[in-house]
């Protein structure tokens, strides 16, 4: 058996449906976890040591652990603790951006750590309020600096989504999945399926290297 | 409760093959990633050509898409099909030897420059410049960024459920129907078994680094952290 152009035709429709739920899941997964991670890493720093120490566990935990089971945790087991039920889309987004927020609060703990200590010795010489030199101060320099590597993790979850066919998410391989159950032909849907994968992200990546030389040279 | 002790042992059925998948694993990342790292620093244009298409077709394609196509394409268009252990060993080693050969790159073009012209002087061939000079600098360098490769690449054994490979994560799914009120301890005895498994790969990465930092006669590197920072990104 080989390739057939007419079943790689008929197959496109439904992987591009695919595609943008795969694209949907990414955006909004990465929205969560820029935020989250921006959370986490001003909890790492926080002065109660309990409290950092708690956003240490927890990074640790969510960063050595599968994220498929993360999701599986998510989609069976919080129903009956907690009587929220999830759909599997929204499953999906948490799972994605709670353990993408894990990434980015070590990518915005370095951009803080890179600000000059002397903007700080600056900020406290000027007297200004705690929130203040983190709003004003450091956060405007820490974070465009690391908006590249945050990029990067952007990329690597669009890859990691089509795992979320485990709970039934239509992504693009679930919808490749389909059509080979349907017309009984494999090659064409997840050969495309892959095409489709390197058509975003190998742009999407020369597009964050090129971002990344800039942000050096800055 | 009088379930736990069934699901436990019926989990742990499953490790031995996750702990298959991981160090079969492992070793084709550590073969592939040194090919290929190589080949990318290669002075040949289309040994350099070959290694950059196999690093970006597998770190643009979606690991699971990889396994897929693996699994249920290659039987089609080969005519025989690959156990699903080694199907996976094979996908995890390919998706992984690809970052890791930029992490070999990476690591080789990091060393001084110096140390390659003194070698130079020393009238050592590319052979022996490469391994006695260049590779065992580069090795202490690569160690840190492997270690987190081989934590997601453990972590990855889990997609080897879609293939019925039969490890940790799919014993679990076979049992979820059945102990449906258990789910805590199915989730629960998996995430503390990669987690000791993860501990386990960093352990034993930090003290091959320590180990190599003592060849070259470099310092131990001063962590802030506790010994059990793991994780790392798939980036790039």
């Amino acid at each position: 058996m080989n390739w057939d152009w007419q079943a790689a035709a008929d197959a496109i429709p439904l992987l591009l449906e695919g595609l943008l739920v795969t694209v949907e899941l990414t955006l909004l997964g990465s929205a969560l976890a820029y935020a989250l991670g921006l959370v986490l890493a001003l909890l790492r720093r926080a002065r109660i040591p309990v409290l950092s120490r708690v956003a240490w566990l927890f990074i640790e935990f969510i960063r050595s652990t599968p994220l498929l089971i993360q999701v599986f945790v998510l989609y069976w087991l919080v129903p009956p603790l907690t009587g929220i039920t999830l759909s599997a889309f929204v499953t999906g987004v948490i799972a994605l951006g709670v353990h993408y927020a894990t990434y980015t609060a070590e990518v915005y703990r370095a951009g803080i750590e890179a600000v000059p200590k002397g903007q700080w010795e600056a900020a406290v010489a000027l007297n200004l309020p705690r929130s203040r030199v983190w709003t004003a101060v450091v956060l405007p320099q820490a974070i465009p600096r690391v908006l590249p590597a945050l990029g990067n993790y952007t990329i690597s979850m669009f890859k990691e989504t089509p795992l979320l066919l485990a709970i039934g998410v239509l992504d693009v391989l679930n919808r490749a999945k389909e059509v080979g159950a349907e017309t009984f032909r494999v090659v064409e849907p997840y050969t495309l399926a892959g095409v489709l994968f390197l058509l975003v992200s190998l742009p999407a990546s020369v597009l964050v290297r090129r971002w990344e030389r800039r942000a050096e040279r800055v | 409760m009088s379930n736990v002790p069934h699901i436990v042992s019926a989990i742990l059925a499953g490790l031995a093959t996750t702990i298959e998948a991981a160090v079969g694993g492992i070793i084709v990342t550590i073969v592939l990633s040194l090919i290929a790292g190589l080949a990318l620093l290669s002075p040949r244009r289309f040994v350099r050509g070959v290694a950059r298409v196999y690093v970006e077709v597998f770190r643009g394609t979606s690991e699971a898409v990889q396994l897929f196509w693996l699994y249920f394409v290659l039987p089609v268009l080969v005519g025989f099909q690959l156990v699903p252990l080694f199907a996976g060993i094979l996908v995890l080693g390919l998706n992984h030897g690809a970052y890791g050969a930029e992490v070999v790159r990476g690591a080789l073009r990091s060393v001084p420059k110096a140390q390659y012209e003194g070698a130079v002087a020393l009238n050592l061939s590319p052979t022996q410049r490469m391994v006695r000079v260049l590779l065992p600098q580069a090795f202490a360098e690569m160690l840190p960024p492997f270690n987190n490769l081989f934590i997601q690449l453990l972590k990855s054994t889990a997609l080897l459920s879609f293939i019925s490979a039969g490890e940790i994560t799919e014993r679990g799914e076979l049992l979820r129907p059945v102990f449906g009120a258990d789910i805590g301890w199915i989730y629960g005895t998996e995430l503390v078994l990669y987690l000791l498994l993860a501990v386990l790969i960093t352990t034993g990465m930090r003290a091959l680094e320590r180990w190599a930092g003592r060849r070259l006669g470099r310092a131990p590197v001063a962590r802030t952290e506790l010994d059990l920072t793991v994780g790392g990104g798939g980036a790039g």
